[in-house]
């Protein structure tokens, strides 16, 4: 065991069990994964993703980039989280990753053999031939062998949620300067939000041993948190992780509300993601440590050298009993004296600056660099060279590593700001150009001592706030520890025996950025798509200065003309299940009812989606086993008697005032400005550029008073379209809109019974015979004895057919007393799939005709394009490839034969060859008419109008299939219409 | 981002539907010399500025106005909003 009996901020009365790689070890409350596998000894802790080199942990924060490990099982597995973030809870299972068939003895640990083959680019230089190996042989390998967790098989079981919060001031980060901050904002009776990712506030304060005022910085953090939790107007959030800066103020940040527990509390999201709307935000977020690379610096065991101190200092964890520390900077000297503090070995502290001061009673190699580790599965000892190029080897379990701090300033460049240079402290820190109303403070500002962060973050509020008329009194600053940063900026140690890693995620090595150097990949961003470098979870948050500056060094130009790569959200990585909230299955999108859904439903309807409806496909009766069967005998009815289809999800808008007539003309491509009161039109709309948009009814129910209605898909975008029109172009004249398509329940009423159904229900004051309401009538009436409704007769299927509205709370009772007053009609309910057969065989176009390539001329619709009236796309649809003699007609295609034609089919002259030289047109909708006895298809053909009579084959390349069929009119039946003027 | 409605105050921009160039009000005269040229341009030549752009949105889950909203497309700044109706009126009254 490497834990202290005492000290640390773990809860020993509360011992935790839990396993790894199906080992027991046992931990504390107040543990991390990472924690309580050190303090049992475990330093091995998975396999690079490249070399499967055997890795340990190296931070203890959410930058680690090694210790990725999966957690539970079944459903809820979830692969690559840090073990230095996971909370220890009793029961906790994790295993380790990317190895086989274990983690002391991974197969793929011959790759580190071939690491002189498989360095940089090796990918594209490797799988370049024989191109065919492409996609049958690499890709399937490469796979196999890349990435490093396996995701969980089944759907995620859990419960996620996405909320907005509102605030004065964001402080993001509670270390030292982002509690000083909301303590003073929170005095000042500002609205704050604190907001940090460990699962205890304090950050660096957590980690270290220091002094504020006269006390403990731990009883300042304890008092401080005490008096934040005792105000209304501050709101603590941890397990918090800010992870994006956008427009506005606005912040992402990812809560992860149960993560902690075994199994989340059954009343609460697992996780949530935040949209934090804030006046003002601070940044507060710390510093993160670097590395140094040198040889074989990647064993498990070698740490950074702060980390190596949290685990000291917060958790009773040495992380081995002997330690030593390689350090550029003065900070490396504060890690030795916390350790042998603790109890530790430091068996050499190696500083590679002769200057280098002493803090303590330990050997001190001033002047000296770590060059080489030794230990095969975790680090036994380090080879270090004296100034004067000595050699000696040191035993130790542990090396902390001291490279020097980088501010964690991510979210300062998530708005495109660049970090700026500082060498005095050898780091980035935020530029000027921060995202609109941000600040930055403490370390993540590049102020490294706590004084520092303190006073800053109290200076930061107190202007943040007085941008927003908020006074506020600085609280007293406790007095804290002020040294300066002494570092020499040092890298890597140069050409050694071992590799020295810079990015343990990707397994990029100092010599493969040299590499990429010599192959001309310089900048900082060619850099990293051809080494790899910095991609993956942890973004080279260790990694990227590193390499940097050994480009920086090759091309002789300083680090920051070198440059760094582009910051972008998410900080850490975020689950998709986290964005998606609520929003996933059933409840991905609104599902919208039909008024006459619970009666279909009653009826044993099969229903189908229709964008976000859900609409009666088909009524199977008893006896019928397929569904064509249905809709045969559903279509039939129809051309034989009479059936009912709720057609409600069609877009009503109706369109009101003294202007509307002369609106509806400009927006519709035939004219409306004459059409008499009491009559429908078929209308047919254009896009600006010529091109269909929409079509449906116009009705005129009064002089200033329309409805018009839109296909079911386009309803939203046709309304859009409607306001842009009247608000843009037209606002001189007196129009109003109002979309109406959810007040009114519609339904179709088809078939020669029609009227004669009908006249059983409209009260009899109102005459619908056919010299009093003739085709293409319309007329406000009454039904039920006084139900107020709307009558239109016009027809879809081609027979004689209204379409009746009511209030669409009568929906479900209209198609009831249909059917009950219609018995002896044999009143037939057709879904969908009838309503498209009629209409295919009626040839009336839909969506699938009007599918945004096709023109009024496609469709043989031309003349309806007034030429003497300005109208949405009239002069574009005049263009001579919208509207030339020969291109593409509509036509009608009937099967020869039994052949069953296919909608999305490509039309070729009988014997053609299958090429796209030959192709001379397509199939849009196909169905059996059961009226004519074979299968038909509406289509777009080269010439059309012209070819009827010709045989083509209807053709599917693809899959081999070609059928033959004779063109002709796209009017199946009663091509002249006397059906439905009846 | 967040709008400043001239009626309804600040609106989060989810709550609108954009279009683009408010050009588009802009619309040419369909009689005029030379009417299929300016439809051409109208409908499919663009200003592409980094800098001010006036835009046209649509308030769909809100008051259903056309916008004009002068935005800064490099760091998203909205200088500017009207009604559209207002841009198109103020239009038809100087030509």
């Amino acid at each position: 065991m490497n834990r202290r009996g005492q000290g640390g901020r773990i809860n020993r009365g509360q011992p935790l069990r839990f396993t790894f790689d199906g080992r027991s070890y046992q931990g504390y409350d107040g543990d991390t994964l990472a924690s309580a596998l050190l303090a049992n000894g475990v330093r091995l802790m998975g396999r690079s993703f490249k070399y499967h080199r055997p890795r340990g942990v190296i931070t203890a924060g959410s930058e680690e980039p090694n210790a990725l490990v999966e957690l539970r099982r079944g459903a809820r597995r979830e692969p690559n989280t840090r073990a230095t973030q996971v909370e220890l809870f009793d029961g906790l299972e994790a295993r380790s990753q990317n190895r086989f068939p274990s983690l002391a003895f991974d197969a793929l640990g011959v790759n580190d053999r071939l690491s002189s083959v498989l360095g940089a680019g090796f990918y594209y230089k490797t799988f370049m031939w024989p191109a065919a190996f492409w996609e049958t042989v690499y890709e399937p390998l490469i796979r196999r062998a890349a990435g490093l967790g396996r995701l969980a098989e089944a759907p995620d079981p859990d419960c996620y949620d996405k909320g907005t919060l509102f605030c004065d001031l964001l402080v993001i980060g509670a270390g030292p300067a982002g509690l000083a901050a909301a303590l003073t904002a929170g005095r000042a009776g500002a609205r704050v939000i604190l907001a940090d990712e460990d699962f205890e506030m304090g950050g660096r304060l957590l980690a270290e041993r220091l002094s504020l005022g006269d006390a403990r910085a731990e009883e300042w953090r304890a008092a401080t948190l005490e008096e934040l939790r005792g105000l209304t107007n501050v709101r603590l959030k941890t397990r918090t992780t800010v992870v994006g800066a956008y427009d506005n103020g606005v912040y992402g940040a990812l809560e992860r509300v149960t993560d902690h527990l075994a199994a989340p509390h059954p009343d609460l999201p697992r996780q949530i993601f935040w949209k934090i709307r804030s006046k003002r935000a601070l940044v507060c977020t710390g510093a993160t440590e670097r590395p140094i690379a040198f040889g074989n610096n990647d064993r498990p065991g070698v740490m950074l050298a702060g980390a190596l101190r949290a685990y000291a200092n917060r958790w009773a964890v040495a992380a081995d009993r002997t330690v030593a520390v390689f350090t550029n900077n003065d900070d490396g000297h504060r890690t030795a004296m916390d350790l042998m503090g603790q109890g530790a070995d430091v068996g050499a502290v190696v500083d590679v600056r002769e200057d280098a001061p002493r803090l303590g009673d330990y050997p001190l190699f001033a002047g000296a660099q770590v060059v080489d580790t030794a230990g095969r599965l975790g680090l036994k000892s380090i080879t270090l060279r004296r100034a004067d190029g000595s050699t000696e080897v040191v035993p130790c379990g542990a090396l902390g590593v001291a490279g020097g701090w980088n501010p964690a300033l991510a979210l300062t460049c998530h708005q495109g700001g660049r970090p700026v240079w500082r060498p005095e402290i050898a780091t980035f820190v935020p530029g000027e150009t921060l995202p609109e109303r941000q600040l930055v403070a403490g370390a993540a500002a590049g102020v490294f001592s706590t004084h520092g962060a303190v006073s800053t973050g109290v200076a930061a509020t107190v202007a943040a706030l007085d941008g927003l008329g908020i006074r506020t009194t600085p609280p007293d600053l406790p007095r804290a520890e002020d040294a300066p940063v002494n570092i020499r900026p040092f890298w890597h140690t140069g050409e050694g025996r071992g590799r020295s890693w810079l990015d343990l995620q990707n397994d990029v090595t100092v010599k493969d950025v040299a590499l990429a150097h010599q192959e001309g990949f310089r900048s900082v961003e060619h850099l990293k798509r051809y080494t790899t470098l910095g991609m993956a979870t942890d973004q080279g948050k260790l990694a990227n200065l590193g390499a940097l500056a050994v480009m920086a060094e090759l091309t002789g130009k300083s680090i920051p003309e070198t440059g760094t790569t582009t910051f972008r959200p998410p900080y850490t990585p975020v689950p998709i299940a986290a964005l998606a909230g609520r929003s996933r299955g059933r409840e991905f999108r609104p599902t919208r009812l039909t008024p006459g859904h619970d009666w279909a439903e009653a009826q044993g309807a099969v229903f189908v989606e229709a964008g976000p409806w859900l609409r009666a496909q088909y009524f199977p009766r008893e006896g019928e086993t397929h569904w064509r069967q249905s809709v045969d005998r559903e279509a039939l009815a129809v051309r034989s008697s009479v059936g009912i289809c709720d057609v409600s999800t069609l877009g009503k808008v109706d369109v009101q005032g003294r202007g509307a007539a002369e609106y509806l003309d400009l927006l519709y491509a035939n004219g409306m400005e004459r059409l008499p009161v009491g009559k429908c039109r078929y209308g047919l709309m254009l896009r600006e550029d010529g091109i269909v948009l929409d079509d449906g009814t116009v009705a005129r129910l009064a002089e200033a008073h329309f409805v018009v209605t839109t296909t079911t898909a386009n309803a939203a975008c046709v309304y859009r379209h409607m306001e842009f029109v009247r608000q843009c172009l037209r606002p001189d004249l007196d129009v109003q809109l109002m979309p109406v398509t959810d007040a009114w329940a519609q339904v179709a009423v088809a078939g020669p019974n029609a009227r004669k159904l009908l006249q059983r229900i409209v009260d009899p004051v109102f005459d619908i015979s056919n010299d009093a309401f003739p085709f293409m009538a319309c007329a406000a009436i009454r039904v039920c004895g006084g139900t107020p409704a709307r009558l239109f007769r016009i027809s879809f299927s081609g027979e004689l057919a209204y379409e009746i509205a009511v209030p669409a709370c009568y929906g479900n009772s209209l198609m009831q007393v249909l059917m009950d007053v219609g018995t002896d009609y044999e009143v037939t309910p057709y879904g969908t799939e009838a309503l498209g057969v009629l209409r295919i065989e009626k040839g009336h176009a839909t969506a699938s005709e009007l599918n945004g390539q096709t023109s009024a001329t496609h469709l043989g619709m031309a003349r309806m394009v007034s030429a003497n009236k300005d109208c949405i796309g009239g002069v574009l649809s005049r263009r001579p490839a919208l509207s030339e003699k020969g291109g593409f007609r509509l036509i009608g295609l009937e099967a020869i034969g039994t052949a069953e034609l296919a909608a999305g089919s490509h039309l070729f002259e009988d014997g053609a060859e299958k090429t796209p030289a030959h192709d001379e047109g397509w199939t849009t909708s196909a169905c059996y008419s059961p009226h004519l006895g074979k299968s038909i298809a509406l289509g777009f053909f080269e010439r059309g109008d012209v070819r009827w009579g010709e045989v083509v084959e209807v053709a599917n390349p693809i899959e081999g299939a070609s059928v033959r069929a004779r063109v002709v009119s796209p009017h199946f039946i009663d091509p002249k219409g006397e059906r439905l003027r009846g | 981002m967040l709008i400043p409605h001239p009626l309804l105050g600040l609106r989060d921009a989810a709550e609108f539907t954009y279009l683009g160039d408010a050009a588009l009000i802009e619309r040419p005269d369909w009689q005029g010399e030379g009417a299929d040229e300016a439809f051409h341009d109208y409908v499919y030549l663009r200003d592409n500025p980094a800098g001010a752009h006036r835009e046209l949105w649509f308030h769909e889950h809100g008051d259903r106005s056309w916008l004009v909203v002068t935005r800064d497309t490099r760091t998203h700044e909205i200088l500017k909003v009207e009604l559209a109706s207002d841009v198109a009126f103020r239009r038809e009254a100087g030509a």
